[in-house]
Parts: C-alpha cells; structure tokens; sequence
C-alpha cells in the first residue's frame, strides 16, 4: 500500500502502511479481555480460554483483572439491578479503545428472565459492539464473534456506528 | 431508524449516584472518557457517573468510625474480582493484613428465577432452575422433578432413573472439577486450572451426546427423562471413566503432598462440626468435618440404594480436608457410574400414561431432532385422543394435585432441596430452592475472623460457592 | 392419577410415620397451645404453630433427645393470596433435619400482611440469618431479634417485596419489529386454560 507519491520511488518488498491501520492490527492482535464472568456464560468462556478452545492462539489468554489493564470486556451472563451500576464503573475505569462482546442471550436482550430483576439487554447501560447469541453459546460461537470483532478492528470501523447515525451526529 | 420503542429501564436509586442526563448537541462538563458522543446518547437513556458504594459499605466504614478503630482498614473485594466464584462481594475489614471481619455481600446475580416458574408451565420450569446452580444443572433438573412426581403421585421409569443417577454422577465430577480448577487457580497452580477443564470438556462431550447441550440442558422432565442414551454413548462413558482414575491419580501425585500446597490449605479455614452443623451446612464441608452424613445414603431417591459406594470422609475440617473430600467424591462418582452402566435396565425412559409423560418421541431427522415421523404418524393419522393428550401437554402442561412437598437431593455442595407448593392447577404455585451454596456462604464471616487475606481466598473458595445458586 | 389428594390433616385421619411419634407426642404434651395443626403431604409431616412460642419450640426440637433436629434446611416464604380462605397470607416454612433420627419434620407459622412479625430463631439455628433475610427481603416478614434485618438479593433501597403475589413480575415487551409479545405475567394461559 502506498501513501504518497514520493513512497513511489521505493525499492519492491517494503510494506508501507497508515499508523493507524499497523495500530488497529497491534489492537486486535493483543486484545486482552477484562474477567467479567457473571453466571453460566462465565463457564463457558472460561473453557474458550482453557485447553481445548483455546484463546491464546489469538492473543487473549491473559483475563487483566484490573480492568485499567483491559481492552475488552466481554459481558458473559445475567446483568441484575443490583450488578448493573457496577458494570457501568467498570467499563469506564477501562481506557480507550475498548470494545464489549454481549456474550449469550441474557446481556443480549435479557434472555429469557424478562423480569424485574434482569438488565433486559446489557446495551442499555454500555455500548456494545458484537453480540453473540446463545444460551450459553459454545465455544466456537464465542471464538467466531471474536474473530468478528477482530475484523471490525482491523477496518476500523468507528464504535457504535448505529447510535451515532440514530443521534444525527 | 426503527419503530421499535426503547423500554425504559427503571433502576432504584441510591443517594451515592450522581445522574446525569447528557442530551446530543447540549454543554456539559463531564471529562472526554464519558463525552456524549462516545456513548449511547438516545434521550431516553441516562448517564450515571456511580461511586462504588452501596448500603453495606457506608454502614461498615460508619460502624468503625463510630468505633474509633482508627487502624482498621476496609477492603471491598468484588463484585468483580478475579478471586471469586462469581458475583460475590466481600467486605473486609483488616487490621493490618489480620481480618477481623468480613461482610459477604450477595445478590448480584439475582435472576427472580423462583417468580418466574409461577408464570410458566410445569414442565418449562425445569429450564428455569436448570439455570440457577449452572455447575450441576442436572442436579436442579432432577430435584425439581423429583419434587413435581412426588406431588402428582407417580414415579418416573426405572430406566430414567438410572439415566438421571448416570447424568448426576458425571456432574458431580464435573462440578467438582471446576471446583478443582478454580481453586487451584486462586491459589496459583495455574496448571490445574488447564487439567481440571480438560477433563471436563470430556464430560461435556458425553453430556452433549445424551442431553443435546453442553450446559442447562432441560433434559430431566417430570416423570423421566426426555431422550435415551444414542448408540456408542456407553462406550465413551467407559472410556472415559478408565482415563478419568488415572487422571484423578495425576491430581493426587500433583497436589496431596506438594509442600506448596500443604502450607496454603492445611490449617485454614477451620470450623467445628457443630459450628457447621448449627450454620445448616451440608455436603463436602460437613463431611471435612467427620460427619458421614449423605443422602444418598441416608434417604436414598432415583435408586441409589442399589448402589454400592462409600462416603468419604475427613477430620481435618478445613481447606485440605476438603480437597481430600472432594477429590474422593470423584472416585466414587465413578465406581457409581461403572455400576449404572452395568445395571441399566430397559424400558422407556418417560412415563407411558398419557395425563403426565411428555408425549413428544423425538427422533435425529434430515433437518435436526424433532418428534419422530412414527410420533407425528400416530397423532396425526391414527388416534384423536393422541393427539388431543399431546395438544393439552404442549400447552397448558400437566396439573398437579395440591400440596405442598420438600424433596432434597445430595449436589455437589450440599443439601439442594425443593420446596414446591401446587394449587391444583398448570403452573407451579411457588417453588423454593434451598440452595446449599446460600447456606454454606454463611460459613465465610466465622473462617475467615484472624485469617491472612490470601487465606481468606482459600477459605471462601473450599465454601465451592455458585453464585447462581446462591442469588437465584 | 388421583385428582383428589390434599393435604392430610388430622382431621381427616393423618397417620405420621412411627420415627416422628416421639416428636409429635412430644410437642403436644409441652406446646399444647402453640400447636395450631398438625398434618402432611405425601408422607411429610407439617406442623402449624402460633408465632408467639416459637423459639421454644424450635429449642425444644433441637434438643430434646427424641427430636435432635440439629440441621435447620430451609426457611421458605409463601405467599397464599387465593389459595385458602384465611386472612394470613405470609407463611414461613421452617423445614428441619435431625442427623441422629434421620426424620424430616416441617413447621409452618402463618401472620397476616398487616403484622407481618415472627420471632426469629437465629438464636436456636445461626444459620437461619441468610434465610431470614431472604423471606423478608421477598416477603416483608420481620423477624425479631434478627441481628441484621436488611436486604440480601435485592439492592438495599428497593422498593416493594418482589415475590408476593401482588407484586407484578416486571417484564418488558419483547421488542420484535411488527410483532407484539407482552411480559409473561399478561399472556394468554396465565389465567386463559387453567383452572387458577
């Protein structure tokens, strides 16, 4: 890829790239998730970062506790009334960029609780940027909206491209 | 952009949460992190700045204020921890690295699961508790439907209960590897974590084969069960019990002796037998305590008496006791599941009367399972009162006779009791879950009083609390 | 199946199995005006006692060597709104376990929604705290002389006791585009095809 019409004059083999196209590689390359486990989708990504699916082939095996440290927070599970003020702290203590997979049906929508006591769909506290269905989904799914998201990255795309066209900006 | 409306999301306030409502285009003073053009800025939803707080919190830090204890330091650990199992908030107060108290905060995890099943049939209330203990849904499923038969006055096949000790033992292990792998996680034998998931992804697989899913399976019914082992599965079930004791022995070479491991579990975490037995603790905790007390034993369900195993029990009632108790519980899960294969009886596997079996025989199809083409023949072609029996079941679901009934099961934490009141109608008038997890949580605040903090991970994580089961 | 069966009473010539005699002879010689019924289930035994003797009794079935129920299993709220005709709608279901006799026994204390206070026996069992604030974070039913009467599922300022019967399950239209599914406590069978 060339840039300019003085890279023109360069000898064949050398890669040139926009920073922001070699950052947006770096990001997905090393996109470390923040451990948010609520309930049985916990489980579930849990045995995504374990053994036999394993995450690390894509560079997400370390789970930051700290979620200063974190790119990524992947919502597995029930969101109750009580969980969702702190789901909102942590997703702020996480530094730009950042993404969040809604893992499993229960931060999709709420799943099937459609109670008073379950966050009816996790996107109305965070923004959210890759759903991934399922109850729980297998591990192939979560890889696959993973790998989903990773294409969103290295594109680009701006986040939550949907809301910002609903708000006219 | 869409018709659909938002709904409004009605959250309790608390004095410790600033609102703000940023609206598109409007001024604000916020610091670019929560700019409104980063987030969500439809009007109807709010941004809140939150301080971590909450009703334990300002309680706690005003109890010690009011105290003049001007070295006591207040700790909160979670919700969101790497150390927990699950949503489970800790409140610990420290003097130095010593704790001298500790506030198990819960609920953030509740699901309103209890209210939910009064809304639906009975028979889709097995995919509601299935969900609550998420590491032993079998264990839910079965309790739930033991609860149900015994209300309605049947029982279900000897075939199915065979199949449910089956699918009850193989979980148990699972649970107790999870267990195994979390444990051993928190206390940094980061490989045991990778070990304890292997294995279980074996079990999962057989789960898988049987029930169709890997977890929640909604495969326990009233009155049975509702598929039949598929071809091949024995096999693979006798495999993996051979390479499951050998597994087992590599655990026990890794982690028995190891001085690492002794010094973090050996001594921690103890409570009398009568201090458990007064805080309503059951399951592997109270036989750490040297009490043989399990129900399989003491008042067997699903067949168990024609089973042969033992309780294994230790004196030493704190973290390693439990980890011996659990570890041994595997083995014996086994010998349990070599004896069901060997004495499975034949027969249906669901009840044959017409008022209460669920009707649907389903069969692998071209397009996946669904009722069987001999099913849908039959209903269809050949009987009326068939196919009328299999209307009324789908949809309004069986009625139960009124009364009331506490059916315990042994899980792998404890006593999983149902406590499940009918009105004489199609849905469950109210179904209790008396969750051993709920109960052993209370535990918490007596271990952990003079512990180190990394002590306190080890003690709460030998509760083998699932916070599911815990907050329903 | 049989259509008919409810609750055994005494009345109606309830027979408890011969473990729990000791238990009942027992509670009548001593608690005779604290009983209210004594009945079962399917083999269960439920007695009904009057609020005020509670934690005497509860002491009494723990320690008395006939009874020893050492292992308090259960403390289950309901709520009867139109289940019987009595004006005590709140229950607390006591389920006991005694190690020693391997005998289940449950006790059963009814109040009313205008005085919903029932002695607490955290005292006799400490492991009835958790519970106790499960059935009056659920129900409203204040237990008194509970070392810490608050909240445990629910946030602490929430308003309204979730699990009675007048309280609405709270769910939302589930959004389909050009579909409309109303929250479950509106459909059609709640109330359509069964008999409650």
């Amino acid at each position: 890829m060339q840039s300019g019409s003085g890279l023109d004059k360069l000898p064949g083999g050398i890669l040139v790239t926009t920073v922001e196209k070699l950052a947006n590689w770096a990001r997905k390359g090393s996109l470390w998730p923040a451990t948010f486990g609520l309930a049985c989708c916990a489980i579930e990504m849990m045995a995504t970062g374990a053994g036999r699916y394993d995450l690390a082939r894509f560079g997400m095996e370390v789970f930051r506790a700290s979620p200063r440290q974190a790119d990524l927070m992947i919502v597995s599970g029930r969101v109750s009334q009580k969980m969702a003020p702190v789901l909102r702290t942590i997703y702020d203590q996480m530094p730009e960029p950042k993404w969040v997979i809604s893992m499993g049906v229960c931060a999709t929508s709420g799943g099937m609780f459609n109670n008073y006591a379950i966050v009816q769909g996790v996107d109305q506290i965070v923004p959210v940027d890759m759903y991934v269905p399922g109850c729980p989904p297998r591990p192939e799914m979560l890889i696959d909206g993973i790998l989903r998201l990773h294409e969103k990255i290295v594109k680009g795309e701006p986040r939550s491209k949907l809301v910002l066209e609903e708000a006219g900006t | 952009m869409s018709e659909v409306e938002t709904p409004e999301v009605e959250r309790p306030t608390s004095e410790l949460v600033d609102e703000v409502v940023v609206r598109p285009g409007e001024a604000h003073d916020l610091p670019p992190a929560h700019a409104a053009e980063q987030v969500s800025v439809s009007e109807r939803r709010v941004q809140q700045v939150v301080a971590m707080g909450g009703g334990d919190w300002a309680e706690v830090t005003a109890r010690a204020a009011a105290e003049g204890q001007d070295d006591v330091m207040i700790i909160n650990m979670g919700p969101q921890h790497p150390s927990t199992h699950g949503v489970l908030r800790l409140v610990v107060e420290l003097k130095g690295e010593e704790v001298i108290n500790l506030t198990p905060v819960v609920g953030y995890l509740h699901t309103g699961i209890e209210k939910s099943t009064e809304y639906r049939t009975w028979v889709q209330g097995v995919t509601f508790v299935t969900r609550m203990d998420y590491l032993a849904p079998i264990f839910n499923e079965t309790a739930y439907c033991l609860a149900v038969e015994k209300l309605v006055g049947i029982e279900a096949p000897p075939r199915a209960q065979a199949l449910r000790v089956l699918m009850m033992e193989l979980n148990r292990i699972s649970s107790h590897l999870v267990w195994l792998a979390t444990t051993g996680l928190e206390l940094g034998a980061l490989s045991v974590m990778l070990y304890g998931f292997r294995e279980r992804e074996e079990i999962l697989d057989i789960l898988e084969d049987v029930t169709g899913l890997r977890m929640n399976h909604a495969w326990v019914r009233p009155a049975g069960v509702s598929q039949d082992l598929p071809d091949g599965t024995e096999d693979k079930i006798r495999a993996f019990v051979r390479d499951m004791r050998s597994k087992a022995d590599e655990y026990e070479t890794l982690l028995t002796n190891n001085p690492i491991w002794l010094e973090r579990t050996k001594g921690i975490g103890h409570l009398s037998q009568d201090e458990l037995i007064g805080l309503g603790v059951t399951g592997p905790m109270l036989r750490a305590a040297g009490l043989d007390h399990d129900l399989r034993k003491a008042q067997p369900y699903c067949g168990y008496e024609q089973y042969e195993f033992d309780v294994p029990t230790a004196t030493g009632s704190d973290v390693y006791a439990r980890y011996q108790v659990r570890l041994a519980e595997m083995r014996e899960s086994l010998r349990i599941v070599e004896q069901v294969l060997d004495s499975m009886p034949d027969g249906p596997v669901m009840s044959t009367d017409p008022k209460i079996g669920w009707p649907a025989k389903l069969a692998l199809g071209p397009d996946g399972l669904g009722n069987s083409p001999a099913h849908v023949q039959h209903i269809m072609g050949e009987s009326m009162e068939a196919l009328i029996h299999h209307f009324k079941q789908v949809t309004e679901g069986i009625k139960v006779p009124k009364g009331e009934v506490y059916v315990p099961v042994e899980s792998p934490r404890g006593e999983l009791g149902y406590h499940v009141v009918s009105d004489g109608g199609n849905l469950p008038y109210r179904v209790h879950v008396r969750d051993p997890s709920f109960m052993n949580l209370q535990t918490g605040t007596p271990m952990a009083i003079g512990l180190l903090v990394a002590d306190v991970i080890a003690a709460m994580s030998s509760i083998d609390p699932v916070l599911g089961g815990v907050d329903r | 199946m049989s259509e008919s069966t409810t609750t055994e009473t005494s009345e109606n010539g309830f027979q408890p199995p011969d473990a729990l005699q000791p238990v009942l002879t027992g509670l009548r010689e001593n608690f005779e005006d604290a009983i209210r019924e004594v009945g079962g289930h399917r083999g269960e035994v439920v007695v009904e006692l009057e609020r005020e003797r509670l934690v005497e009794v509860c002491t009494w079935l723990r320690d008395h060597p006939a009874a020893r129920f050492r292992l308090l299993a259960s403390i289950t709220g309901i709520d009867y709104l139109n289940y019987d005709d009595r004006p005590e709608r709140l229950c607390a279901d006591y389920n006991l376990y005694s190690f020693d006799h391997n005998i289940r026994l449950r006790l059963k204390v009814r109040v009313t929604v205008e005085d919903p206070h029932i002695p607490s026996v955290t005292g006799v069992w400490p492991g009835a705290n958790f519970p106790e604030r499960e059935a009056y974070d659920f129900f409203g039913i204040r237990f008194d002389g509970h070392p810490n009467l608050v909240r445990i599922l629910m946030p602490e300022d929430w308003k309204g006791y979730p699990q009675r019967k007048d309280y609405p399950l709270g769910g939302v239209d589930v959004g389909y585009i050009g579909a409309h599914i109303p929250p479950p406590d509106t459909r059609r069978y709640k109330g359509g095809w069964t008999s409650t």
